[in-house]
């Protein structure tokens, strides 16, 4: 069992920051890679990627936003509570080279895998900025960690309460525009964005790192439902990525196969409201 | 209500409970003509009339439907099985209330099969009033396993067949001939000695029978019910060209669920401990087995697992249907008592490398992940939604219990229209799983004929049964798709059979032109597995072969590093449970050893790779 040591809500809607105990896998995990949770005996396998790991407490850092049954349970629960079963590190693990610049680009709760890996860019010897993007302000999370990582943050918010006002691409052109010289792009968050980062990122010819989240049970490259296409191969996100070069990943395909499930999903929520 | 209680009881023939003809084991337990109730089919005569009639239970106390006007009480004059023709009435008593026949059928219970007597006329009633069950008739040819009725089956995931009862077990184990050169004994990858527990059968000792076993295999039950018999001791049974071979399988898996019923299961004596520690990385059958060997023999054993459940392919693949859950985890929990230790979530080659393992003061290291990463064909339109392969539909259904979902959080792909690509045993239970989950038609794609399929012949046989059609000689080329992005058709050819070709199978040869569509809303993909490379990333050094599998330099799976053996499908590729634990066994031997002898050096160099 994994207990929760730490719970913070980071926006006020539905943000949740978990802190678990799993001093293994706190030393072990990499940037970029993942877990797989099981909440109970009857829960799915959800795979989330670590947004930190703290390997003298031996804790590692989820941040995840509702959409779910899953996930929505995993909110309720409190710190002392534990969860059945945390199997991880999976994903291959990534290299960070020293490239010169690297943007990365996060929305929603990518955000928080972003500054994972980002953590492995800075270490690498890189210059660091980062664009965070969310709906409005209160949405807006992790901006102080960031600010503290990184060489330069640009927020934005597509209401324009805060920051640029639009969304991600609009400030990733707005540094281009300025003459800003970047090496490598890292996008991480709803897949229509990363999507529109890389329409944006072929056109400067600039290299970009995209971080898939897509269908998984196993995480262990065991049952092939997180096969993407990527450069017209395919590959398994669990166990080749789940970061691929944003310029050969077909999205649309992407997009159609997330869901899959997407009415099951609803009923699993709606039979769970009912029971309580 | 009353009325009901005047009779002497009849049957109650609900979920779970199953009746079937005393004399041919068939399954009297049908879905009634209403389509909807389940009911005991029976054959009844009235003076030179007879029809069927069709018992269903209710709450008024029996339904009745059939073929035959059957007026109020009126008893029939003789109750026959619509199988084999055989009388079922009690000759001893009739009914008390209304002088009636009274029909006796067995009735499957949660541990033996129980004889019931009930009045037909009344209908239906609840207690079951158990009787000594009848010998089987006497017969030179082979005993069938009773079997749940195909179209009922067909619906859910409760065990399709029942096992033999006392009786069929004590008859079918009077036909070995007690060879005194026992073949079948050859033919079994682990050597089980099947004369001796046969016999054993034959004096009514089931629990010695069970143990006997036990000292050759750790997984009975497990065996029992998945191993191709037909293509192993069965084969080579004296009786199979005459009046078939005995029913090795059966009687198997019936001592052990025997043993397992009566609490009678033993912790059979341990060595002294040795001291040397051994990881075992799978918790699948070839895992399994090595555990229970070398924990035998005074070693420490830890098994560790990726999942979160323990068991290998046979907690996620082998579906409840054919493999009851239940079964795996009794026998897991056996090798818990005989003190072997688990660790699931434990993703060997992420969590630990093979360095950790020793560095944590493992002596030996037994690599059994299996073959765990499906293939696909590389066709056109592989990743449209609903194209899945057979390892995730089974790991959805059987492990994640989708079939239990929304109660279960995971939910399956459901389809109208089902196609199964490949003609495995994964294939089989793809199809049969999938006519579970709620498919009306579900259709095996094979590219060669039926004689060539792979799957244990009882699969084939009980897959056609509950009505999944076959396509021979026929090959998928693409997967067409709608708009949204998911499959609609699936693309085939027609194939004839050329010369054989590296397998010895005849190689199927496309007939040009022959293509065609076929209108599919699922496809399960179940052309095999290969070697899953996730432990690789911690095990530098590792050899392995073309096909990415782990060299091993002899028969007992030593590899290229020190200290560390391999077995089961990480070496052979996909193959059958029991073959994993054949070579689980030399391993274990060679482990043994290799630990006792004090051995240091690793002498492989001279070896052949395997």
């Amino acid at each position: 069992m994994y207990s929760i040591v730490d719970r913070q809500e980071l926006t006020k809607r539905d943000m949740i920051s978990l802190t678990i105990e799993a001093p293994v896998i706190a030393r072990r995990i990499r940037p970029g890679q993942f877990v797989i949770i099981r909440i109970n005996e009857t829960g799915e396998r959800v795979p989330l990627t670590v947004a930190y790991a703290d390997a003298v407490n031996g804790t590692i850092k989820i941040i995840f936003q509702v959409v779910g049954k899953s996930t929505a349970l995993l909110a309720s629960l409190p710190v002392g509570e534990a969860i059945k079963d945390l199997a991880g590190p999976l994903g291959a693990v990534m290299e960070f080279e020293n490239v010169g610049t690297v943007v990365g680009i996060g929305g929603g709760s990518g955000i928080a895998v972003l500054h994972h890996l980002l953590i492995g860019y800075k270490e690498a010897g890189n210059r660091v900025i980062s664009i965070i993007g969310a709906r409005e302000k209160a949405l807006l999370i992790l901006e102080d960690e960031m600010r503290e990582l990184c060489d330069e943050v640009i927020p934005t918010t597509d209401d324009g309460s805060y920051g640029v006002h639009g969304v991600v691409t609009d400030a990733l052109s707005g540094l281009v525009e300025h003459g800003e010289r970047l090496d490598l792009a890292v996008a991480v968050g709803p897949l229509v964005m990363m999507r529109a980062v890389c329409d944006m990122t072929k056109l400067y010819d600039l290299p970009t790192i995209v971080s898939l989240n897509p269908i998984m049970i196993d995480g262990t490259g065991m049952c092939g439902g997180c096969r993407c296409t990527v450069g017209s191969e395919t590959r398994f996100a669990c166990v080749d990525g789940p970061h691929f070069d944003g310029h050969k990943v077909d999205f649309d395909e992407l997009i159609r196969r997330n869901t899959t499930y997407s009415r099951d999903e609803r009923m699993s929520l709606l039979s769970s409201v009912r029971r309580g | 209500m009353a009325e009901r209680v005047e009779h002497d009881g009849a049957v109650v023939t609900g979920a779970g409970l199953a009746a079937y003809c005393p004399s041919c084991r068939e399954a009297l337990t049908v879905l009634g003509p209403s389509g909807r109730d389940v009911s005991l089919h029976l054959t009844v005569r009235y003076g030179d009339e007879t029809g069927d009639l069709f018992l269903a239970p209710s709450a008024e106390g029996g339904r009745r439907s059939g073929s035959v006007h059957l007026c109020g009480k009126t008893a029939p004059d003789d109750v026959l099985c619509p199988h084999c023709g055989a009388s079922l009435v009690d000759g001893q008593r009739r009914c008390r209330a209304c002088g009636g026949p009274r029909a006796r059928v067995l009735v499957a219970g949660v541990r033996q099969a129980r004889l019931s007597a009930f009045c037909v006329t009344a209908g239906s009633v609840s207690a079951l009033s158990g009787e000594a069950t009848p010998k089987p008739a006497e017969r030179e040819s082979r005993h069938r396993m009773p079997e749940r009725d195909a179209v009922l089956r067909a619906r859910d995931f409760a065990e399709v067949t029942y096992g033999f009862d006392h009786g069929l077990a004590v008859a079918e184990a009077a036909r070995c001939l007690s060879c005194k050169k026992p073949k079948c004994v050859e033919g079994c990858p682990v050597n089980v000695d099947i004369p001796a527990f046969i016999a054993q059968i034959k004096e009514g000792d089931f629990v010695g029978a069970a143990r006997t076993i036990k000292k050759r295999n750790a997984l009975p039950a497990i065996c029992g019910r998945v191993c191709p018999q037909d293509q192993q001791c069965e084969e080579l049974c004296t009786l199979r060209k005459k009046e078939g071979s005995v029913a090795i399988g059966a009687l198997e898996r019936f001592v052990a669920d025997f043993e397992r019923g009566t609490d009678a299961v033993a912790i059979p004596p341990r060595a002294p401990h040795t001291g040397k520690r051994v990881a075992v990385v799978g918790s699948g059958p070839a895992g399994l087995t090595l555990a229970a060997d070398l924990v035998q023999l005074g070693h420490g054993v830890t098994v560790y697992e990726a999942l979160h459940k323990l068991g290998g392919v046979l907690a996620y693949g082998i579906p409840e249907f054919r493999l009851p859950k239940e079964v795996v985890e009794a026998e897991v929990s056996y090798l818990r008592h005989l003190g072997v230790r688990f660790e699931v979530d434990a993703v060997i080659g992420k969590l630990y490398g093979l360095d950790d393992l020793f560095a944590e003061g493992y002596d030996a290291v037994y690599l059994a992940t299996g073959a765990g990463l499906p293939i696909f064909l590389g066709l056109p339109g592989e990743n449209l939604c609903n194209v899945v392969s057979a390892n995730e539909y089974l790991t959805r259904v059987n492990l994640m219990k989708a079939y239990l979902f929304p109660d279960y959080d995971t939910p399956a792909p459901k389809g109208t229209s089902v196609a199964v690509v490949g003609g495995g045993n994964v294939a089989m239970d793809c199809a049969r799983t999938a006519l579970r989950m709620g498919s009306r038609d579900v259709t095996v794609v094979y590219r060669r004929t039926r004689g060539e399929m792979p799957a244990r012949a009882e699969e084939i046989v009980h897959a056609e049964q509950e009505g999944v059609t076959f396509r021979y000689l026929t090959s998928p080329v693409r997967y067409v798709g709608d708009e949204q992005g998911w499959v609609r058709q699936l693309e085939c050819v027609t194939m004839k059979l050329g010369a054989p070709d590296a397998s010895g199978r005849p190689r199927p040869i496309p007939i040009a032109g022959s293509a065609y569509l076929l209108n599919v809303d699922l496809v399960l993909v179940a052309v095999g597995a290969g070697p899953n490379p996730t432990l690789f990333s911690g095990c530098e050094g590792l050899e392995r072969s073309e096909r990415g599998y782990i060299r091993t330099f002899d028969d007992a799976g030593r590899t290229s590093l020190p200290r560390v053996w391999a077995g089961g499908d990480i070496v052979t590729g996909s193959a059958t449970v029991i073959l994993a634990m054949g070579a689980a066994r030399l391993a274990a031997r060679d482990i043994h050893a290799y630990l006792t002898a004090g051995q240091t050096e690793w002498p492989t160099s001279g070896g052949r790779p395997a």
